[in-house]
């Protein structure tokens, strides 16, 4: 029996009617046409799909589109402000940390919500908190580099 | 041999309705690499105009905006450059580029982006020939439509070969135009300086830009001409935009969200679609019950011989109907090998091989004083990039258009031409920047399912498959079995060498070491799973064996490994590298420091005409069964630097996927099943698994370019091999090399350390 589902997208709100069950991802995806969200694996092992839904980074592969009702929900495609790029889309570009780019928004929303609650993580911090994201050209020394660059600048 | 594999997979799996199907592997592992014969067959292929069929001459002018028309008519019509291949065919300046009367200049190739850097380092390379900036230059990539065939990207081969390409026929263009405003202004071409995309008179300071002559039609008539292959390329020592580290062109797009993959592409109209798939490896279909599913509202349903798909608004919907006729199937299932007997299984079925020989094996062994003889095992593995397979097929007026993530868009359109029985002028494929590919993606099941699909829904159809869905019907680095053979003199230097290896394949399998009497072989075998390309092929298994053989060698013989390789080393590329990186690590002293639960190794390797070698520290946890890398200090080499960033990025990448081969990825499997088909259970690199880095790239500038994505990863399993070795005594021949192997935990503390040492 589908639920009518009613959260914001990057500021905007939208209803859904749907199987409840119904992942998050595929409705972010197929409904709203925010395609920047990505499918790695449909088990929350590999951190593409990561949204935030009031700031906490959620995996919306393995989120129910269901316990989405009434949350704020943030894709890479509402980071940036007004044509100004957040300062940790900032930081992966100036690190050049991408190689294909798949896992990149994946990434930045998870440093976006790490950075959140520890500003000034450290190394093990980071590699702790980043461990669910996985990049496997294996980008890892670069994307390492572009947090730590973010969570400097963002102290400014 | 793999043509037969391929055949068995495809006549028992979901792709058995097709009748026939070309090759879908290019490098397969237990081949040598093949781009000559396959070259000379297509260069043999007519190839119609497009006009008409395809891409109209309206939307291909709105493409490249209002500058020279000439490709319409000329350029993609005869575009066969082979690019990827270095063949003597060329094709015009014009299939190659394309200037607008912005200013800006449109660039063509047929290769692929998937991570590892082309499309920043085809831009830097015509705007190194044109003397222009990066930001002036848009690159199309793959699409069959637009750009020449540069053949398969694969094999590093983009570097050596379709830099090459592009550089020239930008360096005709910037000729062509010079001399078109010699010409105009009735002085000798040499007069003139070309810089910024202006022409300039010396003398008179007369200027003119490219864009203000590509509205005469004497630069399209020009255009019109062959790139010649000599013309005269721009020295490394004068390069001013190659050798610098440009980033990727559309990175921003990638921060944003905004880049549209080929899982991103969405088409009006346009269904989600699943395939159904066996249960296990070699099972057909007996009957299936496809009615509850057309009952399903919206949802379209097809059987064709094996192949059973569903199509439906949504992928959810789609997966719903596809489990509705699931349920219903019966198969016939056959016997399959499983991982736990494969090494047996692979040697059993073993065929015969030519050996390459040179002085004599047999007097060789005679007279050694040592002889040593060893086995060593790789496991199957799968390269699991980021992106599935995925596609987009739309059919209009019989015309087929794919989206599609595969290596060679050209081999899309040939195989879905041939599929469906329609010229390939009726098939446009296009490949956006991928969600990388590892040399994973060179087949493209995923555009003909969605191709079957979109045909019998009369929409358009996406396929993404599942995790689950690539880690068990897409293919899998070859599994190897090697076997090796030598014999050390009176002196401890090594006068015979035997190796073999069984179903991988023979890449790097010469050994680089001086010795007098060799016999090496590559030999196939009867491989269970689906096999083909992975980064850097069969090297890195030989190059396992083989550093790790030549380490036992070196104990053997009482010697330090650094300096019985340098002994038997003439290569002066790779002595550079070996020694570079063992100065780097401080190799000599902390080799005198190794203990049992802190060793150090080395290794080393060429292929693809670069160099690589790494040394390692690792720590020993025999309680919990684990092996640790700590550090990692690799060298590497190949030719002068293009994008140093770019480089960078490909050795780090080599490094942290190569940990995930030597540790801990293997496949499993069983009655035909994969048993690790998910991120669960498959253990690839994560941010915790990072060991401190340090890379030292060589850029020698005397020599061609190659390209750096696949060989710095043959060094990094052999040297943690190494590096066990030397804290615990315990020679571990199989990849992975596993921490938790009864004989790495039954060594007490301080057994290896003292025997390593010489």
């Amino acid at each position: 029996m589908d639920v009518t589902v009613t959260f914001t997208v990057n500021g905007q709100e939208k209803t859904i009617t749907s199987d409840p069950q119904r992942p998050l991802l595929d409705v972010l995806r197929e409904e709203l046409h925010l395609t920047g969200t990505k499918y790695g694996c449909g088990e929350g092992r590999c951190g593409a799909c990561t949204v935030l839904m009031d700031g906490q980074r959620v995996l919306s592969c393995v989120t129910p589109v269901a316990q989405a009702d009434k949350q704020r929900i943030t894709t890479i495609e509402g980071l940036a402000t007004g044509g100004s790029l957040h300062p940790v889309q900032e930081a992966f570009l100036a690190e050049g940390a991408m190689q294909c780019g798949y896992c990149t928004p994946g990434m930045i929303l998870t440093c976006v919500a790490l950075l959140a609650k520890n500003p000034k993580p450290t190394d093990e911090e980071i590699a702790e908190e980043m461990n669910v994201n996985l990049c496997r050209c294996n980008g890892y020394v670069k994307i390492l580099n572009a947090v730590r660059r973010a969570a400097e600048k963002m102290q400014r | 041999m793999i043509r037969d594999i391929l055949a068995k997979t495809f006549s028992t799996g979901h792709l058995t309705a097709e009748p026939q199907r070309s090759e879908p592997f290019d490098e397969p592992g237990c081949e040598v690499d093949p781009p000559a014969s396959a070259g000379a067959s297509l260069s043999s292929r007519k190839r119609g105009t497009r006009l008409g069929t395809g891409l109209s001459r309206r939307a291909f002018v709105q493409l490249l905006g209002t500058g020279l028309l000439i490709t319409v008519t000329e350029g993609v019509s005869v575009a066969r450059q082979f690019g990827g291949r270095g063949s003597r065919e060329s094709a015009t300046v014009a299939a190659r580029l394309h200037i607008n009367q912005d200013g800006t200049i449109t660039v063509m190739t047929g290769k692929v982006e998937e991570g590892q850097g082309p499309r920043a380092q085809l831009t830097q390379a015509a705007a190194e020939e044109l003397r222009v900036a990066v930001d002036r230059i848009r690159l199309i990539m793959a699409d069959t439509d637009l750009v020449p065939d540069d053949g398969i990207t694969a094999g590093s081969r983009t570097t050596p070969y379709t830099v090459p390409a592009v550089r020239q026929g930008a360096a005709t263009a910037r000729e062509l135009l010079t001399r078109l405003a010699a010409k105009r202004w009735n002085v000798d071409s040499s007069t003139l300086d070309v810089h910024n995309g202006t022409i300039t008179h010396r003398e008179t300071k007369q200027t003119i830009s490219y864009a203000d002559l590509a509205k005469s039609k004497d630069v399209a008539e020009a255009f019109k001409q062959t790139v010649p292959v000599d013309v005269t390329l721009t020295p490394v020592s004068q390069w001013e935009v190659l050798g610098t580290p440009v980033p990727r062109p559309n990175s921003r797009d990638l921060v944003t969200g905004a880049h549209r993959f080929p899982s991103d592409i969405v088409r009006p109209n346009m269904l989600y679609g699943k395939v159904l798939r066996p249960p296990s490896y070699g099972a057909t279909l007996e009957s299936i019950d496809l009615s509850e599913a057309q009952a399903m509202k919206d949802v379209v349903v097809v059987r064709d011989g094996q192949f059973v798909g569903c199509a439906a608004p949504s992928s959810f919907r789609a997966g719903q109907a596809l489990e509705a006729v699931a349920k219903t199937a019966s198969w016939k299932t056959s016997p399959h090998p499983s991982s736990k007997e494969i090494f047996s299984y692979l040697k059993e079925h073993a065929r015969a091989g030519r050996p390459n020989t040179r002085g004599s094996v047999e007097t060789g062994l005679a007279e050694a004083s040592k002889v040593l003889s060893e086995t060593y095992e790789v496991a199957y593995i799968q390269h699991t990039p980021m992106e599935p397979r995925a596609a987009v097929a739309e059919w209009k007026d019989g015309n087929l258009t794919v989206w599609t993530g595969i290596d060679w868009p050209q081999r899309a359109q040939r195989d879905l031409a041939s599929t469906f029985q329609i010229p390939t002028e009726r098939v446009r494929a296009i490949v956006p920047d991928m969600g990388s590919g590892f040399g994973g993606k060179h087949s493209g099941e995923a555009a003909e399912e969605a191709a079957r699909l979109a045909k019998a829904a009369g929409r358009p159809v996406a396929v993404h498959w599942t995790r689950a869905e690539e880690f068990t019907w897409a293919y899998f680095r070859p599994a190897a079995v090697i076997e090796c053979r030598a014999g050390l003199d009176a002196k401890g230097s090594i006068i015979a060498w035997e190796f073999t290896n069984i179903n991988a394949g023979g890449a790097a399998i010469d050994t680089p070491y001086n010795i007098a009497n060799t016999r090496i072989q590559s030999v196939s075998s009867d491989s269970p799973l689906r096999q083909g390309a992975y980064r850097c092929l069969a090297a890195t298994a030989n190059n396992f064996a083989r550093e790790s053989f030549m380490d036992e060698l070196a104990a053997a013989a009482g010697a330090d490994p650094l300096a019985f390789r340098l002994a038997h080393l003439e290569n002066p590329r790779i002595r550079t590298v070996l020694e570079t990186v063992a100065k780097h690590f401080d190799w000599s002293t902390r080799r005198k420091k190794v203990t049992a639960e802190i060793g150090v190794g080395l290794a080393c390797g060429t292929e693809k005409n670069s160099c690589v070698a790494a040394c390692v520290q690792v720590g020993i946890d025999r309680k919990r069964g684990e092996i640790k890398v700590h550090e990692v200090c690799e060298a590497f080499e190949c030719g002068p630097i293009q994008n140093p960033a770019n480089l960078l990025s490909q050795v780090q990448g080599c490094i942290i996927m190569g940990l995930g081969g030597a540790l801990r990825e293997e496949m499993e499997f069983e009655n035909g099943k994969i048993l690790n088909a998910s991120f669960a259970r498959y253990l690839v690199p994560r941010f915790k698994d990072v060991p401190k880095i340090d890379i030292h790239l060589i850029n020698k500038s005397d020599i061609p370019s190659a390209g750096g994505g696949e060989t710095p990863i043959i060094a990094i399993a052999p040297a943690i091999a190494n590096a066990v070795f030397a804290a615990t005594g315990v020679r571990i021949r199989s990849m992975p090399i596993r921490g938790g192997q009864p004989a790495l935990r039954a060594t007490p503390a301080g057994a290896g350390a003292a025997k390593a040492s010489p």
